[in-house]
């Protein structure tokens, strides 16, 4: 198995590995969050408005964990600057 | 991540989302200036969409910001809204890509809001008491300050750029795999992500700015529990 057959294997399984864990951990955090949110209302109703802003703020952040994954996760597979280092 | 470069003038090089963010605008420009006639004539104000759409974004606004600056912020986050939305529905026309799926159109919006709010927090309490607020807790707090400052700026871009380009390389690749049609239901998805991530973009602004136009205020007092915390 030559290098370059390495590389690609590896960094194909790392990538995967990435989004893999990158969506798992976000996925758990936004599923706590809207049962927290979701549980809120029930004891204070008129508290919702405030609530759901606060609410769809945070997933919004915290889906942009999962899209630095992902954004990782592409630039190992299509743009890495490491290949240029087999391919000289 | 394929841009096609649609038009070379003298060195100037336009790509397919900078042409089409060009189009948005000149849509939205068109669109405003008809509106303006039509309110000036009198003839029964404004459409009731319209007017709708535009109480909708007050509201939302008059909720994050004091009631003294809503006029000034409202026509910034407004147009963010406005501009987002269609650029982000284009993807949606066969043939167009959506412009915010490029990297430079987003950087340059996000770099936007990161000078907006420096304006606005000046504008509403001056230099000194909008500098002051960096040393706000304790001076040693001054680097977290600025690296949050920065980093928010790129999440900002980072976020509305991986939503709309990963959306759309999950249609293509779902394409790729199944064949005609099977991507619909990831393009009603498509409708959905659109809407949910301009509401994103125009609140986190919103709120970004709200927290400079309530700095110079917030020195003595502590800070008020509706605004969250604006690292990400």
């Amino acid at each position: 198995m030559s290098d370059l057959h390495l590389f690609s294997v590896v960094s194909t399984i790392v990538a995967a590995l990435a989004i893999a864990l990158g969506v798992f951990y976000p996925a758990r955090a936004m599923g706590r969050a809207v049962a927290a949110a979701l549980e809120a209302p029930a004891r204070q109703p008129e508290a919702e408005k405030p609530i759901s802003r606060t609410l769809f703020i945070g997933l919004a952040m915290i889906e942009s964990l999962a899209i630095y994954c992902l954004v990782i996760a592409l630039i190992i597979l299509f743009r890495n600057p490491l290949l240029e280092y087999f391919l000289k | 991540m394929n841009n096609v470069i649609i038009w070379h003038f003298h060195r100037l090089v336009f790509t397919e989302p900078l042409l089409l963010s060009l189009g948005v605008s000149a849509c939205l420009v068109a669109l405003a200036l008809v509106l303006r006639q039509r309110i000036a004539l009198a003839s029964g104000g404004p459409p009731v969409i319209v007017e709708a759409a535009y109480q909708l974004m007050h509201d939302a606004v008059a909720e994050v910001v004091g009631a003294t600056h809503v006029e000034r912020v409202l026509p910034f986050v407004g147009t963010l809204w406005l501009f987002i939305l269609l650029a982000n529905l284009l993807g949606l026309v066969p043939g167009l890509v959506s412009p915010t799926r490029d990297l430079s159109i987003t950087s340059a919006l996000a770099i936007t809001v990161f000078a907006a709010v420096h304006v606005f927090g000046v504008r509403a309490c001056g230099w000194k008491a909008y500098l002051r607020h960096y040393l706000a807790p304790n001076p040693i707090l001054l680097p977290f300050h600025l690296i949050s400052e920065i980093t928010r700026t790129i999440a900002l871009a980072i976020r509305l750029f991986g939503n709309m380009m990963s959306l759309e390389m999950a249609a293509m690749l779902v394409l790729l795999v199944a064949g005609l049609l099977v991507p619909v239901p990831l393009l009603l998805l498509h409708v959905v992500e659109a809407l949910i991530q301009a509401y994103i973009f125009g609140m986190l602004a919103l709120i970004y700015i709200g927290s400079a136009l309530e700095a110079g205020q917030q020195a003595q007092p502590p800070p008020t529990p509706s605004v969250p915390e604006e690292r990400s």
